[in-house]
């Protein structure tokens, strides 16, 4: 067994050659076309584009496509790689949805402390007035790439998850298209690789959002970010083309809709998000990625043209900011629909009482989902946009708080008299439940006209976001983490050092969040190395402080859940089949789940949330009479 | 650790789906990625519309209407063969069913040399303003779809000529004629949007 012999280093070298190649193309076409040879801009951007492909040549992604083009069959592998050790598959491309899950989350989980190690290093900067020790471009490069690495840290999160889960929540023996699901894991690796390496060339300093025309005139890393950027998606739209035809598809016998689990519901609606509207934020991306090539007019007023002269008649850039939030506001949906299914999934099991209004809360996601569209110019009151369009904006904003308030009560109701239960997982069930309370009260005072604008782009929003986002995917995601732990490696992790965890990080974020918007409603602006330290009468400094105090015991407590889950697979006790008495399919089965999840067809025989009551949801084996 | 317990003997009981079923869901996929990227091209032609203004009122650049029309029919007659190599594919008749890919191929290149050559070719260039950068950009991005169709429908060609596909299992052709026509419904909307509406403006 060489280091060669793992997809991942040939994906890595493959992508380094290709980069190579697609810089080298660039200078033979310019030669050739006799201009001066090298152009820093093209080249990168070309060279990014094709080490893209090189990496997925390289790890073997693209294999069986490149056979079918040639007419040959591909049967579908199965089991771990021959000769080589059971490990190295999760280094490798491998069609199986539980591996592909696995390989999600822990590159997920990867880019999450990637994303918070750049949030510690710009906090660290803010504890005091003035520049300590980032410069303002570096600090204003961390501050985007903490944005997008966790946003790209968020969406491969959910994509773990729901590929681990949604086969085996509805009894399929895998993903409808198992060599896309792989794709789609696979292209998120030189996407994020390509975000980082923006830093080397100049870095990119106008924040996750990307806003020309700044974006459009800034440092190259910008185009690394744009093509990176482009990866994730494309993974996105992959991944959900796969969901959606799987939940549609492939469900076992007698699972109608509405006998579905409720995770699958919240992600079936995610995936209709996904699908559609991850184009968005793509296409306004590349918009500005040819604006800076070619001199395409699209969004900067004054446009350089070659040569970098300015021309006249340029573009809009209000019009960037549609495109881009028409993605971006439902991606926050994207980001917390899946949580909340987790939550909702979770509360019955350690309730030990059935699901309060399951339909509603199906149905919510879907509205979530929908009305979700109609929202997006909420983030560019104060943009310059035509003012009458506020006011709907704001009424279709406020709406969403109707099917999120659905979801509020049905988890009331069902924690309502139920027999509670508090290990780990349902630690951060609850914890979620009241970090995303704060989240989704502070929306509407921006959705508000009148409110927001004293505090549009100041850190009331960055608390606000904050507050959802952990409510609605860090908590609910590790304690999804914390409950299939056990389905996914055979074994029980550390459950003291689970709680310490809890204790740690919930208190710490509650003090970051209303932190961040106490800061806000001091004055703080949003992205800004620098601030008056006279702000809220001298006191903002001791709140930063605080602040970031709060943050680095967050990431305390992430290290140590990282620390349980490694130490965990070698020492934990054997967990068992069904260590929480769930009735979900998953857990009707071994724990670590076969590489052929049910040894026989799967049928629903009752209600998914039944607890409390005589009967089972599934039954495996043949029943006799169909 | 090894989150999946190796069983690579428990083959058996796991039947693949069927043609019928795997196609099905081909043919889901397929559509759900076509939703997708009407979204791209819808965006596109909000990024039109929203350009393409003088003081509010709906304007285009001066382009060559003849050139317009004609790459449009070819495109329009292109969609009928692919749709007749279909056809002939279903009943097993092969020549029809390989000269009428190839016809679509030619007629598909045709367009696009029309559109990277003649139109591109013409007096507007990327970097001019407005007109240039939504000209280019809508264009570039279906010529980009064009490009891979033709691709497509070649590799069908060459595999139709080694003797895959049958009136039974063609989902290969099937894909590749739905994709061409989807281009095609695609390019039914931007040829208006840039070469009809609006008052034309010397570019
Ligand atoms: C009750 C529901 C919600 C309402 C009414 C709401 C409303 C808003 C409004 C009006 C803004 C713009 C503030 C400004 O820039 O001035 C905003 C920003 C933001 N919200 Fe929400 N929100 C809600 C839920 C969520 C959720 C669930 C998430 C994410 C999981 C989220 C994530 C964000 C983010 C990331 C921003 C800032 C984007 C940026 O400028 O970088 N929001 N929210
Ligand atoms: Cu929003």
């Amino acid at each position: 067994m060489t280091l060669f012999s793992l997809g991942l280093v040939r994906g890595i070298i493959g992508q380094v050659i290709a980069f190579l190649a697609g810089m080298a193309l660039v200078v033979v076409i310019r030669a050739l076309m006799g201009l001066p040879a090298w152009a820093a801009e093209p080249a990168w951007v070309v060279g990014g584009l094709v080490s893209i492909v090189g990496f997925l040549v390289g790890v073997g992604a693209l294999s069986d496509w490149l056979k079918w083009i040639r007419g040959e069959e591909t049967p579908l592998r199965h089991g771990p790689p021959e000769g080589k050790p059971a490990w190295v598959r999760y280094f490798e491309v491998d069609y199986n949805h539980k591996v592909i899950g696995v390989q999600y989350t822990v590159w997920g989980l990867f880019l999450l402390m990637t994303g918070g190690f750049f949030a510690l290093a710009f906090r660290t900067e803010l504890v005091q007035a003035g520049i300590q020790f980032l410069g303002y471009d570096l600090f204003n490069s961390f501050i985007g790439l903490h944005g997008i690495v966790m946003i790209a840290a968020i969406l491969l999160g959910v994509g773990g998850m729901a590929n681990y889960l949604v086969p085996l929540m509805i009894g399929a023996e895998d993903m409808a298209f198992p060599r896309l699901n792989a794709l789609g894991f696979w292209i998120n690796v030189p996407g994020t690789l390509l975000i980082l390496l923006s830093l080397v060339v100049g870095g990119w300093d106008a924040g996750w959002t990307g806003y020309p025309p700044l974006s459009a005139r800034g440092p190259i890393g910008y185009q690394l970010f744009f093509l990176g950027v482009y990866a994730v998606g494309l993974s996105s739209i992959v991944g959900s083309i796969n969901l959606i035809v799987t939940t549609l598809r492939m469900r076992s016998k007698g699972m109608s809709l509405f006998r579905m689990p409720i995770f699958v519901w919240a992600v079936f609606a995610t995936s209709l998000i996904q699908l559609t509207a991850t184009q968005l934020i793509g296409l306004s991306f590349l918009m500005v990625l040819v604006e800076r090539v070619l001199g395409m007019g699209f969004f900067d007023p004054g446009v350089a043209g070659p040569g970098q002269q300015l021309m006249e008649g340029g573009g809009d850039p209000l019009l960037f900011q549609h495109l881009f939030w028409f993605y971006s506001h439902p991606a926050v949906y994207i980001f917390i629909l899946p949580g909340l299914g987790i939550i909702s999934e979770l509360l019955p099991v350690f309730a030990r009482k059935p699901l309060f209004g399951y339909k509603w809360i199906a149905m919510s996601s879907l509205a979530i989902a929908l009305v979700g569209f109609l929202v997006w110019a909420h983030h560019m009151f104060v943009s310059g946009m035509n003012p009458d369009l506020r006011i709907p904006f704001m009424f279709s904003t406020l709406l969403v708080a109707v099917p999120t308030g659905v979801k509020f009560f049905s988890w009331v109701g069902t924690l309502w008299g139920g027999k509670l239960h508090f290990p780990t997982p349902m630690l951060f069930v609850l914890g979620a439940i009241s970090v995303f309370l704060i989240g989704g009260l502070t929306g509407p005072m921006l959705a508000t006209v009148t409110t927001d604008i004293p505090l549009h782009d100041t850190y009331f929003v960055v608390g606000h976001f904050h507050a959802t986002m952990f409510g609605g995917f860090v908590f609910p995601f590790f304690a999804a983490l914390y409950y299939w732990y056990p389905k996914v490696t055979g074994r029980m992790y550390n459950e003291t050092l689970g709680k310490i965890h809890f204790w740690i990080m919930t208190p710490a974020f509650w003090v970051q969040t209303l932190g961040q918007m106490t800061t806000g409603m001091m004055g703080m602006r949003r992205r800004i190395a620098d601030y008056d330290p006279t702000l809220g009468a001298g006191n903002i400094e001791a709140v930063h402080l605080v602040i970031t105090l709060a943050g680095f015991a967050i990431a305390l407590g992430v290290v140590l859940m990282v620390y349980n889950f490694i130490q965990s697979a070698e020492v934990g006790a054997r967990a068992g089949v069904n260590p929480w008495r769930s009735r979900s399919p998953e857990w009707q089965i071994p724990s670590p789940v076969p590489e052929h999840s049910f040894p026989s067809p799967l049928r629903v025989v009752g209600e998914p949330y039944d607890y409390g009551r005589p009967g089972a949801y599934v039954a495996l084996g043949a029943a006799g009479d169909d | 650790m090894s989150a999946v317990a190796a069983h690579a003997d428990v083959e058996a009981h796991v039947a693949e789906a069927d043609y019928q079923e795997r196609t099905r869901r081909n043919r889901l996929g397929l559509w759900l990625f076509f939703v997708s990227e009407l979204f791209m091209f819808g965006g596109l032609l909000v990024a039109r519309f929203y350009l393409w203004r003088e003081n509010g009122e709906i304007v285009r650049p001066e382009l060559d209407q003849n050139l317009g029309l004609i790459i449009t029919s070819i495109l329009l007659l292109s969609s009928y063969f692919m749709n007749r190599a279909e056809v002939a594919i279903a009943h097993n008749d092969r020549t029809n069913f390989l000269v009428s890919l190839l016809i679509t191929a030619a007629l598909g290149t045709v367009f696009l040399v029309g559109v990277v050559v003649f139109e591109w070719g013409a007096h507007l260039r990327p970097w001019d303003g407005v007109f240039g950068a939504v000209l280019f950009g809508m264009t570039g991005m279906h010529a980009l779809h064009v490009l891979s169709g033709i691709i497509l429908i070649l590799n069908v060609w060459w595999l139709g000529t080694k003797g895959h596909f049958s009136a039974e299992e063609h989902w290969g052709v099937e894909a590749c004629a739905i994709y061409w026509h989807y281009v095609d419904l695609i390019w039914i909307f931007f040829y208006p949007a840039l070469y009809l509406i609006g008052r034309a403006v010397p570019a």
